[in-house]
């Protein structure tokens, strides 16, 4: 067998999964032990350019409460047309389209190479694609003007046949029909009321009055007729919604001086969600909202039209002091739960320069698998390019989006779900492989994942039920299923199922095994989850004294050292690179909130959680190229030491791209050398960055924040905050050296971080 | 017969006596005027027939005397048609009819008498048939009889000759000789008995005699004594004191009186029905009563005539100045043309009074129940050749006020101390003259920039407000127009809204403006709705307009603002655009649910966002019955009516409405409600914001385009055009002694004193109640001060004022003297309409008949010389009061007839509630006039007839109009030549439908003359009327019959004469 490292990216490329353990500890005892939890990342739509889909259903076990699919670990019995579900045991016989199975004639399923398969399933109708917009009025008119350019450029986007709709808002709601001859007619709400999704349908003319004796019966989907007023194909509607969009004005009601526009985003989503709940429930749609500004009005209202009385600061929120924060999360989470129950996604795209209350409207797009983009402004390349991007489409020409998500995960007898963090809610499901404890979204073993992407990745957390006195069997091996059922983009319904399996390993007699079967970039970003979304409910220092407990822990059990000297410490390979990424976790911006909003926080997080390994390794810890004259571009050490005056820097903080000219660089730069034909050389290095920048730009979303700046800028603050403070005001013998820049911080850096670590960990009373 | 004749003391005396058949034509009172004229002056006597003692009466009297008095006071507030029944009957009766008459029981007695209601046809003859056999021989009487009366002065201005030629006719004819009955008895063959007739006069009388005097009460020729200085002796009325008595006594003997009137009243009821089929069955009969002798005709001249009064009053006042300088001066009627001239006090086109000169202490005020009010009409229109109010701008300061008691600077403030300080003489506080306005006095005490000041020498004028009498201390901005369409199935079926989508293309250029601005500054915005409301932005930047549609009807708001309310010259493409596709985008609706508290509102939703006031026109067609607040329910139950839940019906089914109101007004939307109703939709309750805004109601019963969308397009553009003053707040203060104290008009309260009113306009008066507080001062009279703030047209914000100063007396005489009826009539019209919310019809007609009374019987014993019982003496200045009353007792709400749609009669009664006193006189007595003998040469209007059927002629062409409908009636026998020039068709019989409603327009004198009368009159009335074409005895008739007054009532209701009678009975009940 080759390096762990290699089957690790196998098992990646092929299944979406890394753990965090390759090899399971036996017993609960010794899995507590180990520190981090066996987990792992997974990514339920990796794009597997390699894998066509069958055309056929899956094959499932018999038992009621068990329903696995059909895998290649499943042991088969050619002879008597039986197999036996790894999970539960059950024998069962094939189906009858299976009558020709044998060693030589198996289906797809049973090849271990397909442990990863994906089934198309004909089952029920196939829906269009849903696109509703829902556009902020109350914007600069240039930030409106942007606004309607790229909505009307994503009408040429969309599948011809998807339905799209269109919610403008501003003091009032306004629900568009895009059917119209001559007068363009439109619903209006208002602002401040909070109506029920019957209400809604009712004032929308949506629900013919219920004979009686139908009362309560919810609305059929048929009623579709009647809401195509609404929601209609795009190639219908084109012209008018182009026009629609064309003509819209900001929002008409005088805004006086000292006070904010009057915004009714929360009316506006209760209207949104409402129309979607009641003519296309549990079909995907995807509610796309557009704020310029935060919420002033109405139930969801994140704060007052006053002017003089600012939107709330984390600041705000510790003194318990932001008055509408609590009603307004509740407001949305209610919103967010319908939504996600119907299996519609909701995308933000705020685009501010204050914040616009994604605190509280994150859940909005976390519960039901959103976006959300955080710009400046909507004229600007960062919102316009990530706006096209979402309508990405794959190698087959689909939009790489898929809707109405469900993910099971099952595992063998010696495991137990404890939960999953991601853009997913709970679907309450529980089972025999729900454990007790709660890790994340817990106490199920199914979850609705409304939209999702190639990129999407939840982590998932486990327990070893098995207790230390009665350790799982050594030479077995512990299986899990992730079953997950989703719309694809081309409306077919699928499934896919990936099964995995890892070998237990005796903690005691292995710990060497274990420890070198230890994922560290996916243990890293697996407890930087955990730490995320208890930061959401915890206070920030408590978070930070858990990470911190948790990584010393784990110093302690696989460091080698001498008791109460610190000198001694010593990490193996596979664990050397943990303590640098939770120190700089420590630092990141979802962790720390100092010099972030409350909306930047979640913003971050949001990403957080949704994103696949490697971009979340980015985000915890950035990487730094350098470019210089000595040699090829160069990854260098995120490091105060690496700021040097001949060295051009490019950063990529995921939501960052920096590029950073040092000090001479910048005059030369400003001499305009590059200029002259004879510095060509220089031209080309100024020119590299920019390309590689370039790149990432083109593949990333959101599409990250773009930073030029050079020595002394006042934007180089994004890559000085981000380096390893290795130099400070503090530490007096960096000063004068021509080497690095000081950072005017007190922060600990990486290695007083080091120091404290190996004390504590060697510590015989810690 | 009846006497009239001036009397001293400047009173109308109508004494019936019983005895006298003389009836005086017309045609003899020139000859008697001379004898009148010398003999007195100002009194009516009337001397009804009935006073006799004679067999016949006996029985007469037995049912309408004595013991009657009950059953008729029951009556009155029953079904009233039983007591007119019992006269009229006599009246036509045949001459077999008096065996039911007499002795029997009152109910027995009243049976036939109905029945014999259907003898009309005799109305039918012609006055002229009977003149001949009228009363020379009273004059004669009358000379003897007329006793000089004392030498009262009498105002010249009250009499004129021609109240001497209307009521000539016999004086006293209580002691005519035997000749006058000779020739009564032709006409009065049936010994009916009128009214009861107390056995007033000498018995000599023959029984003949007495019968025609029954039969004759009404005419009681009354006398207008010519004004001149002398007076005549009170005492000349004939009814010796005896036979006063006599009459008393009958009152007294009759049953328990209180106690008897329930049942009555429910005997009376009963009889309801009976009277109409009674009617109906009368018009065929009608030729042969022409044909048939004038046998019982009683002279209706004989009574005081609306009519004559009015032209008396033309006479001696058209055309003339009045000045208004002198305090408790007493105007011309409203009918009569004159120039005013401001000198100090409010011109009376802005304020009347019920009297001008108020009682010293309550006492006396209690004594007369004369009502003391005034009418206020703030924004009444004044003619051209009068100056419009002077603007007073005091600059920042805002206008000079008095430090206590906030009254407005006005020339009744005493400035005292060299012009240093002033007395405010409403509460006699001294205050500092600020500095800026301080000025010298000249030797009479007067400020020498007294005549350069409106405020000082002016009764009405404005003030500019400041900023501290503006909402919120900002200055309003220029109100709006809301046009809020129904677009349910029926009105886009009866095709009204694209009537009012094409009209509104072209009258909106015509929106009321600003004196000399150039265009009006008021915005318009559109909303059309049917369930959900429909809000139309059209923004002039727009190439087309945008519809919002509105459903959350329960939380009404507006969707927009900016565009919603626009200015209509810069939208106009727009606007036309919209216009033109509202009729359209609704054509193939087949909604028919409405709603409608919603869109009142959304339109005040409207004026809040947009910070003005304004006004909504509605143009609504059904019932709101979809499921939105406000929604009604069919509650039409005529089984009430006549019972002490009837109130119900009138009053607003939800408290939506009320809340809306208050919201109305407290945003200044003033509501004006176009009904297009083909069933009851519940007007009392739809109509209750309007009716608290200043706003007013249109109702136009089974619109067709064809034959009503002129008459309501002409009501739109009178309405859309009025001038008028929005958000307005007006307080009335008056002088120490007296204060406002009850208020009635298209208005909302929110307190006691503060009167507030969305919109006012040109047409819409306030009737103000005062009350004593204390003792008023003869020497220093009484003030009152009403102040207007309000917003104008063009958005800014002013204070008028209006200032009358009345005098106060101790003499009754004197306060009766200064009384005005249609002030008066005006007053009682808008208190009994309220008053029917609270109480049943019937006890509110009680209230009346009793306060009419009452006034009339305090003027009898404390004014009138002394005379017999038996004279119903009238003030002059109230002598055509009961004519009034009466018509006002038979308007719908108060008839109590179950005939008459719900809807119309809360329609009237709401459209009254806002009326002056112009427009309440000529809607309880219409001008009736007649065509066939107009003079094409001359421009003026042929002058109007009594309201009463037996004016019509059968070749006759009349023209009745009462502010709310125009009929042309066409006599039978009309001339063909004349309904030639006229429809230009050869004969009556060949008009057709499309005829009735309209007048061609044909070159010929006579049809230009009458439509130039038509059209002059629509031009002047609030209201565009619908012309109506009423053959004689079309069906059709029924209708135009309901508005002569004069006659017994259609739904119910007595004749005037009647009424007279009973009131005359009523007053000598209470004179024992």
């Amino acid at each position: 067998m080759s390096t762990y490292q290699e089957f690790i990216q196998q098992n990646e490329d092929r299944d979406g999964v890394r753990f965090s353990w390759n090899l399971w500890p036996s017993s609960r005892l010794e899995a507590t032990r180990l520190v981090v939890p066996v987990s792992c990342l997974f990514t339920p739509l990796k794009e597997r350019p390699n894998l066509p889909p069958v055309q056929y259903e899956p094959v499932m076990c018999s038992r009621a409460n068990c329903k696995a699919v059909l895998n290649p670990l499943c042991q088969v019995d050619f002879r008597a047309k039986i197999w036996a579900c790894n999970f539960c045991f059950q024998r069962n016989p094939f189906p009858p389209s299976y009558a020709g199975i044998s060693e030589v004639n198996q289906p797809a399923e049973l090849m271990p190479q397909f442990s990863t398969i994906e089934y198309i399933v004909q089952r029920g109708p196939s829906a269009p694609l849903i696109f509703l917009y829902v556009v902020d009025t109350c914007l600069e008119e240039e930030d409106l003007q942007a606004l309607k350019e790229s909505l009307q450029m994503s009408l040429s986007l969309l599948p011809p046949n998807a339905l799209v709709g269109l919610i403008t808002f501003g003091r009032m709601v306004q629900v568009h029909e895009l059917t119209y001859e001559g007068i363009a007619k439109s619903f209006v709400f208002r602002g401040t009321k909070d109506l029920s999704s019957k209400q809604i349908q009712e004032m929308l003319g949506l629900t013919k009055p219920a004979a009686p004796g139908q009362q309560g019966r919810p609305v059929a989907p048929q009623d579709a007729a009647a809401s195509c007023r609404f929601l209609q194909p795009v190639h219908r509607v084109d012209m008018n919604l182009t026009d629609l969009l064309g003509e819209l004005q900001r929002d008409p009601w005088p805004v006086p001086q000292e006070k904010r526009p009057l915004r009714s985003t929360g009316v506006a989503l209760s209207v949104a969600v409402g129309l979607l709940e009641g003519a296309f429930p549990n079909t995907g749609a995807r509610v796309m909202l557009f704020i310029g500004g935060p919420p002033t009005q109405g139930p969801g209202m994140v704060v007052g039209d006053e002017l003089k009385t600012p939107i709330r600061s984390w600041h705000d929120i510790q003194k318990d002091n932001a008055r509408h924060l609590k009603k307004a999360t509740k407001y949305y989470e209610a919103l967010a739960n319908r939504s996600a129950v119907n299996g519609h996604s909701i995308d933000i795209y705020a685009c501010a320069l204050d914040q616009t209350g994604l605190l509280e409207m994150k859940c909005l797009s976390n519960l039901t698998g959103g976006h959300i983009v955080m710009g400046d402004s909507f004229n600007t390349s960062l919102f316009k390019q990530t706006f096209q991007r979402v309508f990405r489409k794959d190698y087959n020409g689909d939009f790489q989006m898929a809707f109405g998500g469900n993910l099971e995960v099952k595992t063998s007898r010696e495991l137990k779900v404890c939960g999953a963090i991601g853009p997913c809610v709970s679907l309450h499901s529980k089972g025999p492989s729900v454990s007790e404890n709660e890790m994340g979204v817990g106490g199920t073993s199914q979850w609705k994942l409304c939209s999702l992407n190639p990129s999407t990745t939840l982590g998932v957390y486990f327990e070893v039920v098995n207790q230390h006195n009665a350790p799982v069997p050594q030479g077995g091996r512990g299986a899990i299923q992730f079953v997950t059922q989703y719309q694809h983009s081309n409306t077919q319904r699928r499934i896919r199922v990936t099964t995995i399996a890892r070998n237990w390993a005796d903690a005691q007699s292995q710990i060497q095994l274990i420890e070198s079967s230890f994922d560290q970039e996916a243990a890293a970003v697996l407890m930087a989850r955990l730490g995320v979304f208890r930061a959401e409910s915890e206070e920030g220092p408590d978070v930070l004294r858990w990470l911190d407990r948790q990584l010393i822990r784990l110093c302690q059990k696989f460091g080698q050292f001498n008791k109460d000297d610190p000198t001694s410490f010593r990490l193996s390979e596979s664990l050397s690179l943990y303590p640098q990424f939770m120190f700089h976790l420590r630092r990141s911006p979802f962790l720390q909130v100092f010099n972030n909003s409350p909306d930047e926080s979640s913003y971050y997080r949001h990403h957080f959680v949704r994103q696949d390994l490697t971009q979340s390794l980015i985000m915890i810890q950035p990487i730094l190229y350098s470019y210089s004259f000595h040699g090829p571009p160069e990854p260098v050490l995120l490091d105060s030491s690496s700021i040097l005056p001949d060295r051009i820097l490019l950063m990529d903080t995921f939501f960052q791209l920096v590029i950073y000219h040092g000090e001479t660089i910048a005059q030369w730069r400003k001499a305009g050398y590059q200029e002259m034909p004879e510095y060509e050389n220089f031209k080309q290095l100024l020119q590299a960055p920019l390309d590689d920048a370039q790149e990432i730009l083109q593949t990333r979303f959101p599409m990250p924040r773009y930073v030029d700046t050079e020595h002394g800028g006042s934007q180089a603050r994004f890559l000085l905050s981000k380096v390893n403070p290795s130099q400070t005001h503090n530490n007096l013998y960096a000063w004068g050296q021509e080497t690095g820049a000081p950072i005017l911080t007190d922060d600990v850096s990486l290695q007083v971080f080091m120091d404290h670590l190996k004390k504590l960990a060697v510590s015989s009373s810690a | 017969m009846a006497v009239c004749r001036r009397h001293g003391s400047g009173e109308t005396r109508c004494s019936f006596e019983f005895d006298v058949a003389l009836r005086f034509s017309q045609r003899r009172r020139g000859s008697l005027s001379a004898l009148l004229f010398r003999m007195s002056q100002q009194g009516y006597v009337a001397a009804p027939p009935f006073s006799q003692a004679q067999p016949g009466i006996g029985g007469y009297q037995g049912g309408f005397g004595a013991p009657p008095a009950q059953p008729l006071y029951g009556h009155y507030g029953g079904p009233p048609q039983g007591f007119n029944a019992p006269p009229a009957g006599m009246m036509k009766s045949p001459p077999t009819s008096p065996a039911g008459m007499p002795p029997s029981p009152v109910s027995s007695q009243y049976n036939p008498s109905v029945q014999q209601n259907g003898a009309h046809p005799q109305r039918y003859a012609s006055p002229s048939a009977a003149s001949p056999p009228y009363g020379q021989p009273s004059q004669s009487v009358y000379n003897s009889m007329a006793s000089p009366a004392p030498p009262t002065q009498q105002l010249a201005n009250q009499m004129s000759a021609m109240n001497l030629g209307s009521y000539a006719p016999g004086a006293m004819q209580s002691h005519p000789p035997p000749p006058t009955s000779s020739v009564a008895q032709q006409h009065f063959q049936t010994p009916a008995p009128a009214m009861g007739q107390p056995q007033m006069h000498a018995a000599p009388q023959t029984p003949h005699m007495a019968s025609q005097n029954q039969m004759s009460p009404p005419q009681s020729p009354l006398t207008n004594m010519p004004a001149s200085g002398q007076s005549m002796g009170g005492q000349p009325f004939p009814g010796p004191p005896p036979s006063g008595q006599g009459a008393f006594q009958q009152h007294g003997t009759g049953p328990g009186a209180p106690s008897g009137y329930p049942q009555q009243s429910g005997q009376f009821g009963g009889l309801m029905s009976g009277p109409q089929p009674g009617m109906s069955g009368g018009f065929p009969g009608a030729p042969g009563g022409l044909a048939g002798p004038p046998q019982k005709k009683l002279d209706p001249d004989s009574i005081p005539s609306t009519t004559q009064v009015i032209e008396d009053d033309k006479a001696r006042l058209g055309g003339q100045v009045f000045s208004t300088n002198i305090r408790g001066q007493v105007p011309p009627l409203v009918t009569t043309d004159f120039t005013v001239q401001d000198q100090g006090n409010a011109s009376p086109r802005f304020i009347r009074c019920t009297t001008y000169s108020l009682p010293c202490t309550a006492e006396l005020a209690k004594q007369c129940q004369v009502p003391l009010a005034s009418i206020i009409k703030p924004f009444a229109k004044l003619p051209e050749n009068e100056t419009p109010l002077y603007v007073v701008n005091h600059g920042e300061t805002g206008p000079i006020r008095c430090n206590r008691c906030k009254a407005y600077m006005c020339p009744y403030m005493q400035f005292i101390d060299g012009g240093r300080r002033y007395q405010c003489s409403f509460c006699n506080c001294v205050n500092e003259v600020p500095v800026f306005y301080f000025q010298h006095l000249d030797h009479m005490g007067r400020r020498v920039d007294f005549y350069e000041r409106p405020e000082l020498s002016q009764g009405s004028y404005e003030f500019v407000a400041t900023l501290d009498y503006c909402k919120n201390n900002k200055p309003p901005n220029p109100p709006a127009y809301i046009f809020m369409i129904d677009v349910s199935y029926t009105n886009i079926k009866s095709g009204l809204v694209k009537l009012v989508c094409d009209e509104l293309k072209t009258l909106l250029e015509k929106l009321p403006r600003e004196d000399g601005a150039e265009a009006s500054a008021i915005k318009v915005g559109f909303v059309t709705y049917n369930k959900v409301l429909h809000f139309y932005n059209v923004k002039s930047a727009l190439a087309q307009p945008q519809m919002m549609v509105v459903s959350d009807t329960a939380e009404m708001f507006v969707p927009l603002l900016d565009g919603f309310l626009v200015n209509y010259q810069d939208s106009r493409a727009v606007i036309y655009n919209l216009l033109d596709q509202i009729p359209d985008m609704f054509a193939d609706t087949n909604e028919s649910e409405t709603v409608f508290a919603p869109v009142i509102q959304a339109g005040v939703e409207a004026f809040k966002a947009a910070e003005c006031s304004g006004k909504l026109f509605i143009f609504h067609s059904s019932m709101p019955t979809a499921e939105a607040p406000g929604k009604l329910k069919n509650r039409d139950d005529k089984k009430l009516v006549n019972t002490d839940k009837e109130k119900t019906l009138f009053q607003p089914q939800k408290g939506v409405y009320e809340q809306l109101s208050k919201d109305c007004v407290a945003q200044g939307c003033c509501v004006d409600l176009f009904l297009f109703p083909s069933q009851y939709l519940d007007l009392a309750s739809m109509a209750d914001v309007p009716s608290h805004t200043g706003g007013s109601i249109f109702k136009y019963n089974n619109f067709q385009v064809a034959t009503d969308g002129e008459h309501f397009l002409r009501d739109l553009r009178k309405d859309l055009q009025k001038s008028l003053g929005f958000d307005a707040v007006m307080r009335v203060r008056t002088s120490t002694g007296f204060r406002a104290t009850d208020f009635f008009g298209a208005i909302y309260m929110n307190n006691t004193t503060d009167v507030e009113m969305a919109a006012v306009d040109c047409d819409k008066a306030v009737t103000v109640e005062f009350k004593h507080d204390d003792t008023l001062s003869e020497e220093s009279g009484a003030f009152m001060q009403c102040a207007l703030l309000y917003t104008t047209i063009s958005g800014q914000r002013r204070l008028r004022i209006h200032n009358l100063s009345l005098n106060c007396t101790s003499q009754l005489s004197e306060l009766y003297k200064c009384c005005e009826t249609d002030s008066l009539i005006n007053f009682f019209a808008k208190s009994a309409y309220r008053a029917i919310l609270n109480q049943p019809v019937k006890n509110v007609r009680d209230i009346l008949v009793n306060q009419t009374a009452h006034m009339l019987a305090c003027y009898r014993k404390n004014c009138a010389s002394p005379s017999a019982a038996s004279q119903l003496i009238l003030p002059d200045s109230m002598k055509v009061f009961p004519v009034y009353m009466n018509s006002l007792m038979k308007t719908a709400p108060l008839v109590g007839s179950t005939e008459l749609s719900t809807d119309d009669k809360a329609h009237q009664r709401l459209s009254v509630m806002a009326m002056g006193v112009e427009d309440s006189q000529l809607q309880l007595y219409p001008r009736l006039i007649p065509l066939h003998n107009v003079d094409v040469s001359s421009e003026a209007v042929p002058d109007p007839v009594r309201c009463s059927e037996e004016r019509l002629s059968d070749s006759g062409l009349f023209l009745l109009e009462n502010g709310h409908s125009i009929f042309l009636w066409l006599g039978q026998a009309s001339p063909p030549d004349l309904i030639q020039s006229l429809f230009n068709v050869p004969s009556l019989a060949h008009l057709q439908q499309e005829h009735m409603f309209t007048l061609p327009e044909l070159d010929n004198p006579l049809s230009k003359k009458v439509r130039a009368i038509i059209s002059e009159l629509l031009e002047k009335r609030p209201n565009s009327m619908k012309l109506q074409i009423v053959r004689q005895r079309d069906k059709l008739e029924m209708l135009f019959r309901q508005f002569l007054v004069e006659d017994k009532g259609l739904h119910g209701g007595s004749s005037y004469m009647d009424f007279l009678c009973y009131v005359h009975r009523e007053i000598r009940q209470l004179l024992t």
